[in-house]
């Protein structure tokens, strides 16, 4: 007990006296929601919207004011001709535009069916589809409307409603908390352990730890018990900030979330160990660091780009990747409330995985040894 | 069972390099003992081997008493080791850097208080105390992680090159210790490129291409061969192994004087 004691207060020292490392350890979550919270969305909010209205009329102008009527629309232009709307485009000026006809209250009014058509900036084709279906929806809930007060009741109506579940105001900010977690955690855990074992070759303190009684397990454990213990404080710093400046809900239990971000930290711990094993540099243990942990964890966990779109090599991939699963069951106990009834399944295998991982990561270790 | 070290034909290879050659020596308890060699003669391998870091491959050793093979933790409580780079953490202050080690070795906290006032007064550390070491001078920082390598009474403590890169004056003051320490009782290893260093020893080894090419007092060596220094003694062992393939499992045809036993 007491070396391993008088090894975690060594590590200690060298967290709270290393600068850099800890503006890092204490930013870097706290930077890290606000970027991706604010700056990094992709919920559709002030669409800038232009219309085409060649010639306006009660029609025109009711449907018009449909639009300016809600937040999610903000009207920049209403030009003439369709040719105008170009270069509105180009220049950014409008993300999406509305081409209503000639004669839109007569049409309407024959029940002739009125030509519209919807044209949006498809740069970014997520954000494309969102806004078409926005608009699909302004003129659906006109259209309805109209039939109404017709009282038309020969025409057979299906009035299909939509509900987004565990997430109805499609907030990114809820989608990407999960995965931030997983990506501050990662960069705390296999990095910092990376670095910090390497540092201790590049010094030759390792050697002293190594020819001293110390059995590798407790060397190790030295190690990852701070680096563990930052990731939890980490882990909720996240979720409480999240909450506070987003809203981002925890509905299922705090206490399961923070055992399964112990797990994920100790996989990436594992990773840190890993790489910390073949590198003799400060600079290549964070160039492997990484590669094998960071890299994987950020783009094949889920967090940014959606697993199912990929390639069968990735997605096979990505199924060893510790984050993935995490990602996936962080964001099930936030934003779905569910328990390890549904979740044992993918509890299981980011455990295994944390097992494995620090086995071969120990035994790595000890081989370094012989 | 006096013996601080016993090396029986202890031999390590890697792959098909014998890094180790088939090394016999002892060193006596309170001895200071010199392990010299050219860079890559083998004299790393052969400490770490001692100090229960690698398993050997063939031969036998046992260190204060217990066996390289079965007994490296035992080993590992008996010995102190102080390399090149002194092994202290040079953010943290001399007194944390001796509780550290301190705790690794299993001592009370009470021991732990008395040896560093004890450590820190005799060698003159009182008022920095409580700086970070990479403050200090090189030579006080070589002095105190020798004294730290001492610091749980060991029997034995290596020393990898302790003096590489610290001056004439500083090296003279740390052979003081090192003969103070021997004076305890305690049995001193030390490698070193220094040949004036070499003199100082009790007895010494000369390791060429892995094996021991002389081993003896530095008069007594001298005699033999022949030769007015230890200085010209090693450049006449080493220069056959230099000059020819890096890689060569016979010692020189033309190696004169008494070098152990060709294979």
């Amino acid at each position: 007990m007491s070396p391993l004691v008088a090894l975690l207060r060594k590590e200690t020292y060298h967290i709270r006296r290393d600068r850099r490392t800890l503006v890092v350890v204490l930013a870097l979550p706290v930077v890290q929601v606000l970027l991706f919270g604010s700056a990094i969305r992709t919920d559709v909010d002030r669409v800038r919207l232009a219309i085409v209205d060649p010639a306006p009329d009660e029609a025109t102008l009711e449907l018009r004011n449909r639009f300016t009527a809600t937040d999610t629309f903000r009207l920049v232009a209403v030009v003439p001709r369709a040719s105008d709307l170009d270069p509105l485009f180009r220049t950014s000026q409008a993300q999406a535009g509305v081409v209503l006809p000639v004669g839109f209250a007569e049409d309407l009014a024959g029940r002739s069916p009125a030509p519209v058509q919807i044209i949006v900036d498809a740069t970014d084709p997520n954000t494309g589809s969102v806004l078409r279906a926005y608009i699909e929806a302004v003129i659906r809930g006109y259209e309805l409307e109209q039939v109404r007060l017709k009282a038309d009741t020969t025409t057979i109506q299906i009035g299909a409603t939509s509900r987004m579940r565990f997430n109805p105001t499609r907030e990114s900010s809820n989608v990407f908390v999960p995965g931030l977690m997983a990506f501050v955690l990662t960069i705390l855990a296999s990095l910092m352990t990376a670095i910090s074992l390497t540092r201790e070759k590049e010094t030759g303190t390792i050697e002293a730890l190594l020819v001293s009684p110390l059995r590798p397990w407790s060397i190790i454990l030295g190690k990852v018990l701070p680096y563990l213990a930052i990731g939890v404080v980490a882990a909720v710093a996240i979720i409480v900030e999240a909450r506070l400046v987003f809203g981002v809900p925890l509905r299922g239990s705090a206490v399961l979330l923070i055992f399964e971000a112990v797990l994920f930290i100790l996989a990436s711990l594992a990773l840190g160990i890993l790489v910390s094993t073949r590198t003799y540099s400060q600079r290549v243990a964070t160039m492997g660091a990484m590669l094998i942990s960071m890299l994987p964890n950020i783009l094949l966990s889920g967090f940014i780009f959606p697993i199912e779109s990929m390639p069968l090599l990735l997605r096979v991939i990505s199924q060893v990747v510790p984050g993935q699963w995490f990602v996936t069951i962080a964001r099930g106990i936030m934003l779905k409330g569910v328990g390890l009834e549904y979740l044992w399944k993918e509890t299981l295998v980011l455990g295994g995985i944390a097992v494995l991982l620090l086995a071969v990561s120990t035994r790595a270790f000890k081989a370094r040894l012989g | 069972m006096n013996r601080a070290i016993e090396a029986n034909e202890l031999t390590r290879r890697f792959g098909a390099f014998t890094a180790v050659d088939r090394i016999s020596f002892d060193v006596r308890q309170g001895e200071v003992f010199g392990f010299l060699g050219a860079n890559g003669a083998g004299k790393t391998t052969a400490i770490r081997m001692l100090t229960g870091l690698l398993t050997p491959s063939g031969g036998s050793a046992r260190v204060a008493g217990h066996d390289v093979y079965t007994e490296g933790e035992k080993i590992k409580r008996s010995i102190g080791y102080m390399s090149q780079r002194f092994s202290l953490y040079e953010d943290l202050s001399p007194r944390e850097n001796i509780r550290l080690y301190g705790g690794i070795y299993d001592l009370t906290a009470p021991e732990i208080r008395e040896r560093t006032a004890a450590m820190l007064s005799r060698l003159g550390l009182e008022s920095v105390g409580s700086r970070p070491v990479r403050e200090l001078p090189v030579g006080w920082r070589q002095k105190l992680a020798f004294s730290v390598a001492l610091l749980h009474r060991p029997s034995i403590v290596f020393l990898d090159e302790p003096t590489s890169g610290v001056d004439p004056v500083t090296r003279r003051q740390f052979w003081e210790l090192i003969y103070e320490a021997a004076a305890r009782g305690t049995s001193v290893l030390v490698t070193t490129h220094y040949m004036d260093e070499a003199e100082y020893c009790d007895r010494l080894s000369i390791m060429v291409a892995g094996r021991i090419a002389a081993l003896g007092a530095p008069a007594e060596l001298k005699q033999q061969h022949g030769t007015s220094s230890i200085d010209d003694l090693f450049v006449r062992l080493a220069r056959p192994a230099v000059s020819e393939q890096p890689i060569r499992l016979a010692p020189p045809a033309q190696d004169k004087g008494e070098s152990k036993g060709p294979a």
